[in-house]
């Protein structure tokens, strides 16, 4: 499987990254042989083998249910580039 | 509702996005209480600072497997979460939590009341343990967005139905057994203005006998039950509208304009909606086992179906009554608390239903609330079932006592509201009704059947609404045939 120039385009903007233009060539045949590695793997017959959804073989463990973090805006707010009313300010969203 | 429901039908299906009441986020230990100052309540994890790790929440866990039990799904006993991946600052690790090939719920239904009073089932695809984002906040922050994150990681289960409901009124009804539900096994508090229970409707329509599927627009987060019949009804509109000019629906999310009445197209999110989900590395499976679940089941209340049937068995109510009493646990337990003291479950219900319920809601009160307590209002009843008063005077009564002017003894005994039950004493009123209008009389005994109700009306006044109606009656007829 090998993907096209646009559809690196594709996952750079899903993952909000700049690429340059004369990188692009690059990461298509990178990509393009990662998916072909993978494409080998799914020859494998795995008929029977349960999905991993974890490499550990361990089972999540829980939290009770009480409140152990205070108030700590002050301490938070002090690296975040601007602030406001307690808020955080971030560039206009637009709906 | 306008269209043309012999040439279309719809198609609806909701996803239900329900807060579940734990005291801390489901990944870690900031309080999810509402209402705290701007970020007060966001910690390390929920901000996603660099090296933290979530934690789930126990309280979470077992929340929704009460749900899932509830609407009589499976439970997953392996249950997995997801990364879902987006980025708009609501979210600050540019991904939600979630569960998507392995949710905690399974499979299940929900039955509910239609208004020819037959039920319909509605099935229930999954439902999902999430976490919540935060709040933005738009205008007056000099061109920029603010954003608060307390609500950011309070456990949420979404609720996914099948395209099962054919209207509006449909779905309503379903998204108010749900609310009714979450309220009752008492995992949400379901506070529609605060925003702990929200619903997006899948809407479609098709003419009437294609198999196929219309193209479908989902409307999001709806947060009152009449903005939900508003929104799909005009959304059912517009998709006529578009199809009868020979145009497409295009499949697109909209959101409901409460103010304009109208759907409006959403054009941000439109583009790539590719969330590249994949297993969060940092969670690992959830595995609960059957003993587990049992012991949640054992926990569970009697469920407002469930409360229903017994209702009509018991005290032989109708479907109606039954499912508005055992719509809300607290106005269940009110109901059976005047339905023992008073001894009469149907009156009860009666009242409960008509004045109580009326009051209430023009009051806009909720049930505890009220102004008049279930043993003062059982007190109300006891009087109309031992003749003290009549039916027409109680609802007088009943007023003054919302006006906490006092018990129902107290008020028939001050205002001298008692019935009167003296045969003479009403039989000489019924004397001088019918002295008093001989022409009427002698009509009557001519056969004019309909004139009875004006003379007991005549009889009834002249007493203050105090005579008994039912000896009225007896007496008139008596005079009848004298």
């Amino acid at each position: 499987m090998s993907l096209d120039a646009d559809e690196v385009k594709k996952i750079a903007y899903l993952a909000r990254l700049k690429i340059e233009e004369a990188d692009i060539p690059g990461y298509v045949s990178n990509l393009s042989d990662i998916l072909d590695l993978v494409e080998q793997m799914n020859a494998v017959d795995t008929a029977g083998v349960t999905p991993m959804s974890h490499p550990l073989d361990a089972v999540q463990r829980l939290r009770e249910d009480v409140v152990t973090e205070g108030n700590q805006r002050e301490l938070f707010q002090a690296i975040a580039p601007k602030t406001e009313d307690g808020l955080y300010l971030v560039p206009q969203v637009i709906e | 509702m306008s269209y043309d429901s012999a040439k279309w039908e719809v198609v609806i299906g909701l996803e239900i996005h329900c807060q579940l009441a734990t005291k801390s986020k489901i990944f870690s230990g900031a309080s999810t209480a509402y209402g705290a100052e701007p970020n007060t309540q966001a910690c390390a994890v929920d901000l996603a600072l660099p090296g933290v790790l979530p934690v789930f929440n126990k309280e979470a866990l077992r929340m929704a497997v009460k749900f899932g039990l509830a609407v009589d799904a499976k439970i997953g006993l392996r249950s997995v979460f997801d990364r879902k991946n987006y980025f708009y600052p609501d979210s600050p690790k540019a991904y939600q939590i979630t569960q998507m090939d392995h949710p905690i719920v399974g499979k299940g239904h929900m039955d509910i009341e239609l208004e020819n009073g037959e039920s319909k089932r509605i099935g229930i695809t999954r439902a999902h343990l999430e976490e919540d984002a935060g709040k933005s906040m738009h205008g007056s922050y000099h061109g920029m967005t603010g954003i608060d994150l307390n609500r950011a990681g309070t456990p949420l289960i979404e609720i996914v139905s099948e395209p099962d409901m054919r209207s509006a009124k449909e779905a309503v009804a379903y998204m108010r057994k749900i609310h009714s539900l979450v309220r009752y096994i008492e995992i949400s508090d379901g506070n529609m203005q605060e925003g702990s229970f929200r619903c997006d409707a899948n809407v479609s329509v098709r003419p009437r006998g294609q198999q196929e599927l219309g193209t479908r627009a989902e409307l999001k987060n709806i947060n009152s039950f009449r903005f939900v019949e508003r929104a799909i009804n005009h959304e059912i509109e517009r998709q006529i509208d578009v199809i009868e000019d020979g145009g497409r629906v295009v499949q697109e999310t909209r959101l409901y304009d409460a103010d304009k009445d109208e759907t409006r197209s959403m054009r941000s999110k439109e583009e790539a909606n590719d969330y590249r989900y994949f297993p969060d590395p940092d969670l690992l499976p959830v595995v609960i086992d059957e003993a587990y679940v049992e012991q949640v089941r054992q926990s569970l209340p009697e469920l407002p179906e469930q409360k229903k049937q017994r209702y009509m068995a018991e005290f032989e109510l109708s479907i109606y009554d039954a499912a508005v009493i055992t719509a809300s646990r607290e106005l269940a337990a009110y109901f059976e608390i005047v339905a023992a003291q008073c001894g009469d479950a149907k009156l009860s219900a009666n009242w409960v239903t008509g004045e109580l319920s009326a009051k209430l809601n023009k009051a806009e009160l909720e049930i505890t609330a009220s102004k008049v307590d279930a043993e003062a209002f059982a007190g109300l009843l006891q009087r109309i079932k031992d003749n003290t008063i009549s039916g027409k005077i109680a609802k007088e009564i009943f007023e003054a006592m919302w006006q906490g002017e006092g018990s129902a003894d107290e008020i028939i005994e001050s205002k001298g509201l008692k019935q009167i039950t003296d045969s003479s004493a009403i039989e000489a009123m019924v004397d001088e009704v019918i002295a008093n209008n001989p022409e009427q009389f002698a009509a009557l005994q001519a056969g004019q059947d309909k004139l009875m109700g004006f003379f007991v009306g005549q009889v009834m006044k002249a007493s203050g609404g105090k005579a008994n109606p039912g000896q009225v009656n007896q007496l008139m007829q008596k005079k009848l045939k004298s």
